[in-house]
Formats: structure tokens, sequence, C-alpha cells
């Protein structure tokens, strides 16, 4: 039962991180878009899908507390500061899709709230990952870093990371759904973004083996753990060979299997703990009696149906976005 | 009062639940009235309805989209400023929040996405299924909050177990006596929110001799089903007295602003208690046993006075009080609209009686302030208990919290509130303003920068040439 939970926790959060992933990109790759044609294209790749993206956030948040109440807990009181300024964000990016269209003189505000807000959450998001990696100060079951007890220059480092990689994702997103001038854009930004992203993993990761980063011996001690810089690597070839003879369907998939290997990296190397080093997935786990009625009801038939809805709605606005514009 | 960091924690909790359930509210009645619109539209083919949808499609679109930013902040603020209430409660509270994200966040979020942008690329049944899959979301939402919400009111099949409180009887937390009272009079305020937010737009055109045929529809529609709810509603009400008098008697002295034990009661109906002295002061109160018979429906039951009750287990008096009368007026105000309303109709008087048609006009606010003050008396008449009678509010905040964070997150969250409400209730306001105007599309070179939305832009719309309406 917790091994079923801790599966369908860490397919929610890939989920998420592939899907609002690309629409947090796009957000921020939106304050380049020179007229408001090219925007009008950007919202229109994203907002029919986005709201169900943001939806694998707070599945992951309601199985953490239903599933693992005391990570739950330590986590979201540790990040105090950074989940109301993730909130700010995506509150502020989630009413941009709305208000945008129906502002005249105003609009620019929302323009900015929309890159604002991707910017913040997704640097948030990272920064906290960062700090996860780096250790977080826990007695018992209760945080004991006090409120800046995530602040360190890895987390900063990791929060402009994340916001590489999702513009990344964002720009190979938008040369599957757009056309013209917005997906010539997003060709000529995609090796920028790579060259940078690539830039800040080797930093980052040499930071990690400086700072003697306890989840680096993990690394050390398990060899297998390289078969995802493997795959990551082969799926950077693809990207560039794909970006290269301009194969639209590509580059999202292969950015996509990158973020895959990273997000398989980082969850074996904190195997067992969930908060590395302090609490494992057995000690996180809530009582039988909890987990049962979630898996009875929600993770044998919700789960699927939910996976159901974002194919359904995946494929009713698949395609270009151009083609399918004019019916408004 | 000292600013503390619990007092900042609860201020931001009762502020962000406040904002969010106005929308939820409208939400779950607009999505309903979406799809009985879209059901007659295809039943009947005509064409007043369709206009009808597209119109409201639009300010559900808005709605919803406050709804759901303000409501992703709820599910992580019980984890930031209530750690250990989140860690103790997670096994039960995280499950239920769980089923309420898995079943109805999910279901609305996967679905609206078709209903905003789908409809040229869907059958129509598919169409119409989208739109009832999004008012089954938002009612299950609800559903499930008020489990969680009735067992924080009234905490049943669990035992403490390392310090959390672990389920041992499922059936006993989700078919708890007190939901099947809670959930229809939430979503019959739910229903009346968006029935009254109809009748009153409707009497709007009608008072500016505009759009007369759907006005017409949405005034008679409005008031129809508000002349049948509200009555149901009020016996909901009362159902939920008998839980408060049985499992909260401290809420209950509150509620009635009762100092003394007495057997038969006394009701007051309007006072100024007087906390300090423990007393009412200008109070109008029926004899007894008024308060036996309204209170537990017998003429000569006790009932519990706050002075039998430990002091450091008193709710605050006043709120609840207070919120619980404003609450029963807006009711009482709402059942005469609706049955005054009705009557005119059926005498086909209503279109040309412009009291009663500003008086409809002027009725919107009603349900919200109804919903929330009833919220109040709830909420506030549970503390100082988190969970009713086991944990203490003050013992459930994250321990290390400071008052300088507290007030951060607290400014943070009103100011970025405030700002997105003023835009949401002016573009709402706009879209009412502009009225249901048809579908005849424009050239699209018309329009070059249209943006991709469910709304059009109003200069745009003003623009369109209406569809003939049924009527």
């Amino acid at each position: 039962m917790v091994m079923f939970w801790v599966t369908i926790l860490a397919v929610s959060i890939l989920l998420y991180v592939l899907l609002d992933g690309f629409d947090l990109g796009v957000g921020m790759l939106f304050g380049l878009a020179s007229d408001e044609q090219r925007r009008h294209a950007m919202i229109g790749a994203v907002a029919p899908v986005w709201d169900g993206n943001e939806t694998w956030l707070v599945v992951s948040g309601v199985i953490l507390w239903g599933a693992f109440p005391v990570v739950y807990s330590v986590l979201m009181s540790a990040f105090y500061l950074p989940v109301v300024l993730m909130l700010a964000g995506l509150i502020l990016r989630g009413v941009a899709f709305e208000f945008r269209s129906k502002a005249a003189r105003m609009r620019w505000i929302w323009n900015a709230s929309f890159v604002g807000g991707s910017l913040v959450a997704t640097f948030m998001q990272g920064l906290m990952v960062g700090a996860l990696v780096q250790g977080l100060p826990v007695s018992g079951d209760r945080y004991v870093g006090g409120e800046f007890g995530w602040f360190s220059p890895f987390a900063i480092a990791c929060g402009i990371g994340l916001c590489v990689g999702y513009a990344l994702l964002g720009a190979c997103w938008l040369v599957r759904k757009c056309e013209d001038e917005v997906r010539d854009q997003a060709y000529r930004l995609i090796p920028y973004l790579a060259a940078a992203l690539l830039v800040i993993l080797i930093v980052v990761f040499a930071y990690a083996l400086a700072g003697d980063f306890a989840v680096m011996t993990r690394w050390l001690d398990r060899p297998s753990l390289f078969v995802f810089p493997v795959i990551g690597m082969l799926a950077a070839i693809t990207l560039a060979a794909s970006v290269h003879r301009h194969q639209d369907a590509l580059p999202f998939p292969m950015v996509a299997l990158i973020f895959v290997a990273a997000f398989g990296t980082l969850a074996i190397s904190f195997w067992p703990y969930m908060i590395p080093f302090s609490i494992t997935i057995e000690q996180a786990a809530a009582p039988h009696s909890s987990l049962a009625f979630m898996f009875w009801g929600e993770g044998l038939f919700v789960f699927p149906l939910m996976l159901l809805y974002t194919v359904i709605s995946l494929t009713v606005f698949r395609g270009k976005v151009a083609a399918s514009t004019d019916h408004y | 009062m000292e600013i503390t960091a619990l007092l900042l924690s609860r201020l931001q909790f009762a502020f962000t639940v406040s904002f969010h359930i106005i929308f939820p509210s409208f939400t779950i009645g607009l999505a309903a009235w979406l799809t009985v619109l879209e059901t007659l539209h295809l039943a009947t083919g005509r064409p007043a309805y369709r206009v009808l949808f597209d119109f409201w499609l639009k300010i559900f679109a808005v709605a919803f989209g406050l709804g759901v930013v303000s409501g992703v902040v709820m599910a992580f603020e019980i984890g930031t400023n209530w750690s250990d209430f989140s860690r103790m409660t997670g096994p039960i509270q995280g499950v239920l929040l769980s089923y309420e994200t898995f079943t109805a966040f999910a279901l609305e979020a996967g679905f609206l996405g078709v209903l905003l942008f789908g409809r040229p690329k869907v059958p129509p049944w598919f169409y119409l299924f989208s739109t009832a899959m999004v008012a089954l979301g938002t009612t299950l939402s609800a559903f499930w909050i008020m489990i969680n919400n009735s067992w924080m009111q009234v905490p049943v099949g669990y035992v403490v177990e390392n310090g959390m409180f672990a389920p041992n009887d499922w059936a006993k937390i989700i078919f708890n006596s007190v939901v099947w009272s809670r959930f229809p009079h939430m979503l019959l305020a739910a229903y009346l929110t968006g029935a009254f937010c109809v009748a009153a737009t409707g009497a709007w055109y009608l008072l500016r001799g505009m759009f007369i045929a759907e006005a017409k529809i949405m005034l008679r529609m409005g008031l129809y089903l508000a002349a049948v709810l509200v009555p149901v509603q009020i016996i909901f009400g009362h159902l939920n007295g008998e839980y408060v008098v049985r499992y909260q008697p401290a809420k209950m002295a509150a509620i009635e602003a009762r100092w003394h034990n007495e057997q038969p009661a006394s009701e007051v109906l309007l006072a100024w208690p007087d906390v300090a002295n423990r007393r009412n002061l200008f109070a109008i109160t029926l004899p007894p046993p008024w308060g036996s018979l309204i209170d537990s429906d017998s003429l000569d039951a006790a009932e519990v006075g706050l002075d039998s009750i430990p002091e450091s287990d008193w709710p605050p008096i006043l709120i609840p009080f207070f919120s619980f009368r404003i609450m029963v007026g807006c009711g009482v105000l709402m059942l005469a609209l609706a049955w005054v309303g009705t009557y005119l109709s059926r005498k086909g008087h209503l279109a040309r009686n412009r009291t009663v048609l500003w008086a409809t006009f002027l009725s919107f606010p009603l349900p919200f302030v109804a919903t929330l003050t009833g919220w109040f008396t709830a909420e506030v008449g549970r503390q100082p208990w988190v969970v009713y009678g086991v944990l203490r509010t003050a013992d459930a905040m994250t321990p290390f919290l400071t008052r300088g964070t507290a007030m951060i997150s607290l400014i943070v969250f009103c100011a970025i509130y405030t700002f997105i409400f003023a835009f949401g209730i002016f573009y709402i306001y706009r879209l009412l303003r502009a009225g249901p105007v048809g579908r005849l599309l424009p050239p699209t070179a018309v329009l070059p920068n249209r943006p991709l939305s469910a709304v059009d832009r109003p200069d745009a719309a003003a623009a369109l040439v209406r569809l003939p309406a049924g009527e």
C-alpha cells in the first residue's frame, strides 16, 4: 500500500512537472514576444489545457497530505515563504489567462502578471527542490530550521536552473503547437536555453560534489543511477538533431525525456527517504486504514479516470493552434 | 487583542476562505444553470437558450478562474500555517481532500477546457456531457469539503495513535449524521446564489428595456427556482440547528446569546451582547417556550447557557450572534422576494412592476451575504477548537512561525486577492452590462488580435449582430 502511494505520488509530481512545466515555460517566454499576434498564439497554445495541468500540483499536494502527512507538514512549514510566493505567482498567472482577454487598456498588467507569475512560481519550485537535495534540518517529525532554513546559494541555483528548464520545455511546446514567427523564434531560442541548462547542471553538480552533500554519496554508491544521465544524454542528442532538422513534433518529447531522467535520478537517489536523510517513506506513511481507503476508491478507479481526462483534453486540443483559432 | 502569529494565521485563513467561498458558491449554481440551458437548447432548439448559455459561460469562466486560484491556496495554506494540525489530521482530512481533488477538481479542470474552447471540436452530445461533468465536479467538490468540515465540527470514527488522528471507521466519517443536513444546506445556498444572480440580471435588463426575451427567461427561471428552494433551505437550516444543540452547546449558546441555563428557554431576537457583564443590552426577546421550541422542537426543553461552560471554551460571542441573524434576515428577504415575484409572474404583471424589478435587481448580494455569514456562524462558533472538543486552534499552528512571517504572507494574500477581486468584479460587471449578444461571428480579419479565450472583448462583442431571440 505504501509503495503504491509512493508510486502514484511520483507519477503525479512528474506529470505536474512535464505538463505545468511547459505552460509555465510558455509563460516565461511570453515576455519575449514582440507583438500582440505572437502573444495571442502563445496563449492559445496553453489556454485550453493549463487548468488541467495545474490540477496535478494539487493532486500531488493532497496525496502527500493524505498518505504522508508528516512529510506534508514538514515541507509546507519549512518552505513557508517559498510556498506563499509560489502560490502568489500561480494566482497571478492563472487569472491572467481569463483577464487578459477582457482587458483593453490594462492588458499590459495581465501580460506582466503572466510572465512574472510564471517566473516566480517556477523559481520557487526549483528552489524548494534544491533545498531538499541539500538537506533540511528535521528533528522527530518536525522541521526545526526556522523560516529561512531553505536559503542557500545551491537552492537559488536550482531555482534558476528550473526556470531555464521549464523555458526549454515551453519553447519545445511552442514549436509543436505554433507556426510561423512564434515557432521560428522558439527554434532560435532552444539552443541557447539548452546550453544554459547544461552549464547550470554542471555548476550545480560541481557545487554538490564540492559541498560533500549526503545525496552525492548515494550517487557514488549506486552506479546504476548513471543510466539516467545516459538516457538524458541520448535525448539531448536527439533533441539537437530534431531542432536542426526542424521536426516540430520531436523536441517536446525529447525534453520531456530529459526531465524524466532528471526526475528519476532524484527520486532514486533519495530512496528510501522522502526527506533526505531524516524521514523515510515508511516513517512518513499514514495509518493503513487511510492508505487502504485511498487505494480502493481513488487509487484503483479515479486515478486512471484522471489520466483519461488528461488524454481526452490533450486529444481534443491536439495539433497546431493557428489552424484551429478561426472558430472564435 | 495582542497581535500574535496565531491571530495573524487565523485572520489569513478566515480571509482566504471567505474570499474563496464566494466563487464556488456562485459557480456551483451557475454550472447547474448552464447544464439546464444546454439541455433545453438541445431539446427545443430555441436560440435564446444558446444565447443565454454563451453569455453565462463567459461569466462562469471568470468566476471559476478566481475560484480555482483561491482554492489552490487553501490546500497549501493548511500545511504552511497549521503544520501540527495537518500532521495530526492528515490521515483523515488529507484523505478526504484527496478524494475532493481526485473526483471533483480533476473532473472540473479536465472538462472546463472543452467547455470554454471545445464547442467547435466535439459533437453536441459530448459538449453537453462536458457541461454536466463540470457541474457534477463542482457539486462533488462541495460534497467532500462538507464531509471534511463536518468532521471538524463533529469528529467521529477515529482513534488517536502516535499523536495522529487515525481513522478506524470510514463509514462513520462519511455518513456522519451532520453531513446530511450540512451538505444540502451548502448546495442549496449555491443554487440560490445562482438563481438570484440570474434573476437579478434579468430584472436589470428589463429595467433598462434591453434583451427583453432573454431577460424574461432569466427572471422567471431564477425566481421560480428560488420560490421552491428558499423554503427547503430554511428547513435544512433548522435541521442544522439540531446538530449544534446536540454536539456544540457552546456555539448554540453564543448564537442565542443565552447566558444562563433556561427551561423552558426564551429566544433573543435582537440584542447587543455585553460579554464583560454576561448580559444582553437592548434585548428584544420572545418569552419561553420560544427558545426551546426553536432550538429543540420542544415546549419544555432545557437549553444550555454560557455560564455553565468554562469561559476558556467559549467562542467569541458577537460574531456568531450577529452573523447568524444576518443570515436569517437575508433568508427571510429572499423568501419574500421569490414568492412575491413568482406570484406576480404567474399573474403576468411582473415585467411591468418596477418596484419588484428593482428589488430583484438589488437582491443579488443577499445569497452571498447569507453564505458568508452562515460560514462565520459555523466556523467562528467552533472556536476555540479546530477539531471540536479534541484539538484547540492554538495547538494546531506551525510551532516556529513568527509574527513577521505570518504578517508578510497575510499582506501578500490580502494585496493579491484585493487586486484580482477588483478586476474580476469589474470584468464580470462589464460582461453583464454588455449583455447576451448573439453568436454571429465576424470575419476573422476584422479582429486580427482576437485573443483565444472564452470571452470576447466587449468592444468586439458590440460589433456582433444579435441572433433573433426565441420569444
